[in-house]
Order: C-alpha cells, then structure tokens, then sequence
C-alpha cells in the first residue's frame, strides 16, 4: 500500500494508522496520546492533525487508516495553527518548570514546542489555576495535577500489564486528574513498585515514583 | 394481524364496559409541568367536590397538550348533556371546584375560564380557532393530552400498535425501504437519514444487534422527549419495535435520564403493559419476532447524549465519547452493531407505516420531510411544545403561532439548538425551519429546544450562559473541548464584567474557530457555535461591553447602575427604602430618595416596586451615567455606623 506523506511516496502495512505510518517512517507528527497498541485510538490530545487532500477540513492522524493512493500533507497553515492553539491550551494548563521537573530534557511538550516553533508558555492565553495541590500523594508515588496531560498511557498499560486497572479518570471537564485505586487485601505498592509502567509510559512526569531523586527533593522542600 | 385484531377488540370491548354508564368524563393533564403548575391539587380538589357534592365523574390522566402556558389544562367530555368536550385553562383547585359545581349542578359550562372546545359546535368557539392549535401538525403529538398514557387501551383505540402488526408481515428489508423513502431524518440533532442508519445495521455481520432510544435530553429549556414519554409512552414503543424488527435485534434500551422520574415511571409501566398484551417479549404478536426492552437510567451528565458516551455510560463505563468511527452501527454497546435513535425519531416510525412514506414526504420540505417539535420557551407567550411542519418559518411559529413576545417588547434574537445552537437575529425571522436552512444560518436543529429572547436580553450574557453550561458538561477528555471552552467562559466572563480587553475579542473568534474544528465530539465541535453566532449577529453589543463599557441591553450587572430621578420622586414616599436589601437607599433633600452606588448590589428591587404613578429609579449603563448624589452624614447606614 501507498501513500504520499509531504510529496514523499510510503510503502506502508494495511491496518495501520496515518500516525503510525509517518512514524515509523521518520516524519514527526506532534502526539501525546498515541499508544500503538490501543485497540482504539484515545485521541483526546488533539495534535496529531494532518491534512489529507479530498477531506474538507484537517483530521487527527492517530485515528486515520492508511488508504492506498491517500494523499496527506502535514504541515499547511490549517494543521499548524490547530497543533499550535492545542499546544498553548496545554500549556495554559501546564505552568513549566524545567528545572524541578524530573523529566528533565527528555520532555516530549519541549520537543513539540521546539517542532512547532512557539513558547512554553500559552500566549495569547492566560494561565489556568485549579484548586489543586501540586502533588498528590498516591502513597509510594506522586501524581502532579499540573504536570498531566491526561493522555490515559498510564490508565492504559495499569489496565494491559497488570490486568488490574489501578488508575483511572476521576472528575470532570476541566477539574479531571487520574486518581489510584488501592485493593486493600493486596501488597499493591510492591506490585506497582515492580511494575511502573505508567510512571515509564508517562510523557510529562506527572507519575513519579517517590523514590526518584527528584522527587525527593521536591519532597523535602514542601516538607521543609 | 389476527392475533392483534384480538387483542384490540378485547380493549375495545374493555372501553365500552368501562363507558357503559355514560358518566361525564374529566380529562387532567398530569405530566411533569402540569404537575409543576399545580395539577396534583387541582386534581385533590376535583375528587373533593365530586365527593362533596355526591357527583358521577370519572377523573383520567393525561399526559401534556403541549400549551405549557395554560397548565394545568382540563377537558370535560359529557356527551349526555350536549356539550361538546370543554378544555379549560390554568385551572387552579379553587376554580377547579367552581367549574365542577356549576358545570355539573347548573348546566352552566363556565365560559370565562374555558380555552375552547375540543369539536366543531354551535355552542362554544373550538380550539382550532387560535393558530396555537390550528397552525400545528400533529404527527408524533397527535393524542399527547388526549389519551392516558398509563392504559394501553387508549393507544390501541387510537389504532395504535396497528403499525407493528402490519409490518410483523413484511420482510425487514421492506421496512427499512420504506423508512429510506419516507426521508425520515434523526430528530436528535444531527438529521442522519435514518433509514440509512438502519440499512447500515442490517449490512453487518454480526447479528446479535441492539436498538437504544435515545431519551437523555439535557439541553437548558427543552423537554419534548420527556413529554412524548410521559404523555404517549405507546408510540415510541411501537416505533422501537419497529425499528427492531427492521434492523434484525432482539435487545433494545430506552436511556432515560434520571432526572425524569415520571418518563421512567411510564415508559416501564408502559412495557410491562406491552409484554402481558404479547405486544413486547417473545413472540410478538404470534410471529417469530421478539423483543426485550429495558430501561435504563442515565445519572445527570449532558454529554451520555452523545452516542458513543452513551454506550460507554450503559457499558458502565466513564461517559466520555469515543473517536468514530468505528460508528455505533459497525462496533456499538459491547462491541455489537447498534442503532441509537432519539425518541422523536422512533416516534415518528409508526405514522409513517401507518399512512406511507408518500404521505410523510408530502409533509414538510425537501430535504427534511415530516415535523418538528419544539419546546418554546423564554420571552414568547404561549410557551410550550409545538409540532410543526418542517420549513414553517421562525416568524410563523414565533408570533403566528406561539403569540409574540409579551409585554409591548421587541423581539431580539431566538436561540435554537440549545448549548451547541446558535443565536439568530431579527433579520433570520424568515428562514425556515428544517436541518439545512438552520445550519446555512449558523445554528443547528439540535433536539428541539428554543429560547426566544427580548431586547431585555444581552447577548454577550446569553453566549456567557450557554458556554457556562458547556464547560461544566465537558467530560474533560479533549485537549480543545476541556481548556479551550474554559478560556472562551474566562474572556466572556470578563467583558461581561467590564473587564474586556480589545484583543480578547480577535482571541474569542479564533479560539472558538479551532475548538469548533479541533474537537473530539459533537459536545465540543457545537459548543462555540453561542459564541460564534453572537459575535457575527450581535458584534456591536461585544464592542460595547469591550471599548465603552457599557451594556446595551442593561443586564450585566458591573456595568449598570440604578439612580433616582429627583424630579419624579415623590416627597415623602418610602416604598424602595424598605425593599432595598443593603440600605443603600436614602433621604435626600426635599425627603427625597437618592441610591447610595457603593452600597447598591443592583438587585433592581427598587425599580420594581417603585409605584407606576412615579417610575421615578432608572437603569443606565454604563455606570458612570447615574448623577451622584452625596450622602449626608446624618443618613449613614445603621450597619456601616455600627461598625465604626
């Protein structure tokens, strides 16, 4: 199967989606929500548009099957101003601090800004504050409220990897965070602590284990 | 068709035992707004004088009429005396009792309180007078009011489940042909031809299909899914097993919300009804059809409207919308092919089958043959639901049918399609009503919710409120639907607080363009639409707020202020004193009364009670406008005194 990405012809596999064939074939597109292994693509970060000639208005790639003679363009002014007002919502949401933050250089949102060209920060937008804490204690670890970007990889693989889901999505609309459900018959810390899948999966370091040396530190400055 | 013969002349038979002694039958509508407006009284004190006074009547419950403005509304059907069958309107216990005593002890029908007739006749002028009934085309509608929703038997007099009978001989596929050529569009919203949605089910696979009702109608101001429910619950059963029947599934579910306790009360009441006639359950009728029908009770949030959200939510599962495709119709509730279809939608099914798709299609227009139903409400006098004919123009139904706006006001604007609607001025009073003009205009045929608005209305406020809504409802899945509409509630709280700045209303454009775009569900993809037609229709009064501070229409409170004119004031009077909740009003000079504007909460209480002989406190915007008048020290309030 074929497909023409930027001018570029792919050969790709049937089955997949326009995201994944890009991917793999070493043309980036913005995403924070994808996981290959999803059954059904979650697609609530809103970034991956793309451009496919024939459809009327730009389309989210991650839930777009490759069709053979597709043509797609991932980068006319209509994708990048939607990728660009979704990366500063998420910003408004995600006050960065580059310094404490324990995912370090290894940050995807950083990589999507230095991608699109724009700030951290969420200009023409004002910051949002929620009534949060900036962490929340899950007990052996630390979810950051502010950190999240709600992509459900963690919900996800808590579900696949260990058959079963501690994590999922409590509240609502803007108020929503992943919450951690224990099973108190059951020694879930050292599980999870063997486990850490979501706190691996996590794009932007809003599950953190307490051991990690960064948290320690973020530990003792709110205890000190 | 044997076995449903039977059935319907034992009802039939039923009826005519029950009818037999003649006795005067009182009809009281008894859905959720009768009974708001009081109905539950006016029917204690029809029972009290009946037994009082040691009359013969027999009292029925009906469901609604759809004329909200008159409720709670009675019908006296006594054919003994000559009579035709008398409506009567906003019937109160009191003059409920004085309508039984002097109808049925001195023959004298009460004119004063009486709507109209039901039947042409000689004596008394019939409803089909006012265009309130007579400009209305009543498909779906036809006996809500008129019949007892909780006896299947009414249903079946009225050739009810006829329909079902009829096509139990048919093959499925000549079903779905004739729904296909009716033109039949999905009334929730959206307009999906349903026929097509129906054929799309029948292609799949997989054959163990599902068929949900949708009846989870949240929009602010629209009822007409309750109202079918609780008035005519038989309708939307025939047309669900129908649509089953068609569509090859044995399991459907009606999704009610909670919040409807009575629609859930009737509809169960009407399938147990159902399943001891043999009209629902195994074998349908005698034939080789059967059908299972739960209810199932949604819990309050707006967006288990949305088909997806909806089955995750029936799923157990959190209510957030789901990418499609895969549709409901391919991959639905636990992953089987599923027809989900609004309660109108299935409700129109049975006429159609009854009557042919050439009679629907002569109905309405082109491309959305059959009816409408609102439930009109806000600034408009003869609020309530009203089945139209599609293309009737806004002007027809707002002011031929539903009598104008009250007061001597002006007409503004009409917001239709509720939260994810748009807001249409004056100048679209002409277009008509069906999915594609409304769409052109900018707003949608959503359910059928529809607030008229007067020049009392500021529209920068009304955008405000619908987003409002919105941005609680959103289920916070989407990066554009979760932050972006709280941004869009932000900048609109702002400016109608005063507090705009200029380029909040480039952003607002913008913003609200790429949410519309960006979104994962129609939750999102709609909800800008309040905002987006406000600022196209109505940019001068966003200017306004923004660059003059100033609020045309005198409703955003930071941008008002209330003073008195000392020349109308009357010397001595102290009516607003006492009504002012804050004591910022005192005595000025000449024992007038003047407002303190630090104290001054603009609650408005002043200027309602005012007496019209003086109409002396006045309203401006912006603030600055009202002429300040000193307090003297004398005339401090006791609280601030106090606390100094």
């Amino acid at each position: 199967m074929k497909i023409t990405v930027d001018g570029k012809v792919l050969e790709v596999e049937e089955g997949i989606s326009v995201l994944e064939a890009c991917l793999q074939n070493g043309i980036f597109i913005p995403n924070l929500c994808f996981l290959k292994e999803r059954e059904r693509p979650h697609a609530s970060c809103r970034l991956c548009f793309v451009q496919v000639e024939g459809m009327p208005t730009p389309t989210t790639s991650c839930t777009l099957p490759v069709k053979d003679g597709m043509v797609i363009h991932t980068n006319t002014p209509e994708v990048r101003r939607l990728q660009k007002t979704a990366f500063k919502l998420i910003m408004s949401g995600h006050p960065c601090h580059a310094k404490t933050c324990p995912v370090g250089k290894n940050c995807t949102l950083m990589k999507i800004a230095k991608f699109l060209g724009v700030g951290l920060g969420p200009k023409p937008y004002e910051r949002l504050d929620r009534e949060m804490p900036d962490l929340i204690d899950f007990g052996f670890m630390y979810y950051s409220p502010y950190r999240c970007v709600l992509c459900a990889k963690c919900i996800h693989v808590c579900k696949t990897q260990n058959g079963k889901p501690l994590l999922t999505f409590a509240r609502r609309g803007f108020e929503t965070i992943v919450a951690f459900f224990q099973d108190p018959l059951e020694n879930t810390e050292e599980k999870c602590i063997n486990c850490r899948a979501c706190t691996n999966i996590c794009p932007t370091g809003a599950l953190v284990l307490k051991d990690t040396e960064n948290v320690e530190r973020e530990d003792e400055a709110q205890t000190a | 068709m044997k076995r449903y013969q039977e059935i319907k002349s034992e009802a039939l038979k039923r009826l005519e035992q029950e009818r037999a002694d003649n006795a005067p039958i009182i009809r009281i509508t008894m859905s959720t707004c009768a009974r708001a407006a009081g109905a539950e009284e006016t029917r204690k004190a029809i029972e009290e004088v009946l037994e009082e006074r040691g009359l013969t009547a027999k009292i029925v419950n009906v469901g609604c009429l759809g004329h909200c403005y008159a409720e709670p509304l009675l019908i006296i059907d006594n054919p003994a005396v000559g009579f035709p069958p008398i409506c009567y309107y906003e019937v109160t216990p009191n003059k409920a009792k004085l309508i039984c005593r002097s109808y049925f002890e001195d023959g004298d029908p009460s004119f004063e309180y009486v709507l109209g007739a039901m039947e042409e006749n000689d004596l008394i002028p019939p409803v089909t007078t006012f265009p309130r009934f007579s400009m209305e085309q009543r498909i779906v509608m036809e006996h809500c009011g008129l019949i007892d929703p909780w006896n299947i038997d009414h249903y079946l007099e009225k050739d009810g489940y006829a329909s079902l009978a009829s096509i139990l001989e048919m093959q499925p596929d000549e079903v779905v042909e004739i729904i296909d050529r009716s033109g039949l569009r999905g009334r929730g919203g959206a307009g999906f031809p349903t026929g097509k949605k129906w054929r799309f089910a029948r292609l799949q696979e997989n054959t163990k299909r599902v068929v949900i009702c949708n009846a989870d109608e949240g929009d602010p101001g629209a009822y007409m899914d309750r109202t079918i429910i609780e008035s005519n619950p038989h309708q939307l059963l025939e047309g669900l097993a129908i649509c089953a029947y068609a569509v090859g599934a044995d399991e459907a579910i009606i999704y009610v919300r909670a919040e409807y306790p009575l629609a859930v009360q009737t509809i169960r009441h009407a399938i147990k009804q159902a399943e001891e006639y043999g009209i629902l359950g195994e074998n349908i009728l005698g034939s080789d059809f059967s059908l299972h029908v739960t209810v199932f009770q949604g819990s309050g949030a707006f967006v288990c409207g949305e088909e997806t959200a909806l089955i995750q939510s029936v799923e157990g599962k959190r209510g957030m919308p789901q990418h499609r495709p895969p549709y409901p119709v391919e991959k639905g509730l636990w992953g089987r092919p599923t027809v989900v279809n609004n309660v109108k939608t299935l409700a129109s099914v049975p006429p159609i089958i009854r009557k042919g798709a050439d009679w629907f299609r002569s109905i309405g227009t082109e491309g959305s043959p059959g009816t409408a139903i609102f439930s009109i409400v806000g600034n408009v006098k003869h609020a309530g639901l009203v089945e139209i004919a599609m293309g009737t123009t806004l002007r027809t139904l707002i002011f031929d049918i539903c009598g104008g706006i009250p007061n001597k006001k002006k007409f503004k604007a009409v917001q239709i399609g509720g939260p994810s609607g748009g807001c249409l001025p004056e100048d679209f009073l002409d277009t008509p009503i069906d999915f594609d003009s409304l769409t052109k205009a900018g707003a949608m045929m959503g359910s059928g919710g529809m607030v008229v608005m007067d020049e009392d209305s500021c529209m920068v406020d009304v955008a405000r409120y619908f987003l409002e809504f919105t941005q609680k409802e959103s289920c916070g899945k989407c990066t554009f639907c979760r932050i972006g509409t709280k941004h869009l509630l932000n900048i609109l709280d702002r400016i109608t607080k005063g507090e705009g700045k200029e380029e909040d209303l480039e952003i607002l454009q913008q913003l609200a363009e790429d949410i519309k775009k960006g979104s994962l569900c129609g939750l999102g993809k709609t909800a800008p639409n309040p905002v987006l037609t406000s600022l196209k229709y109505f940019m001068d009064e966003y200017i306004a707020h923004v660059k003059e501070k100033r609020c045309p229409a005198l409703k955003c409170r930071a941008l008002i202020a209330y003073y008195i004119d000392l020349e109308k004031c009357a010397r001595g009077c102290e009516v607003c004193v006492g009504s002012c909740p804050v004591e910022a009003i005192f005595t000025a000079k000449g024992r007038k009364k003047a407002i303190d504007q630090e104290l001054c909460v603009k609650c408005g209480e002043c200027m309602a009670v005012c007496p019209p002989e003086y109409d002396a406190v006045f309203k401006v915007s912006p603030p600055e406008l009202a002429p300040i008048v000193e307090r003297p020290p004398d005339q401090q309030p006791k609280k601030a005194s106090g606390e100094k």
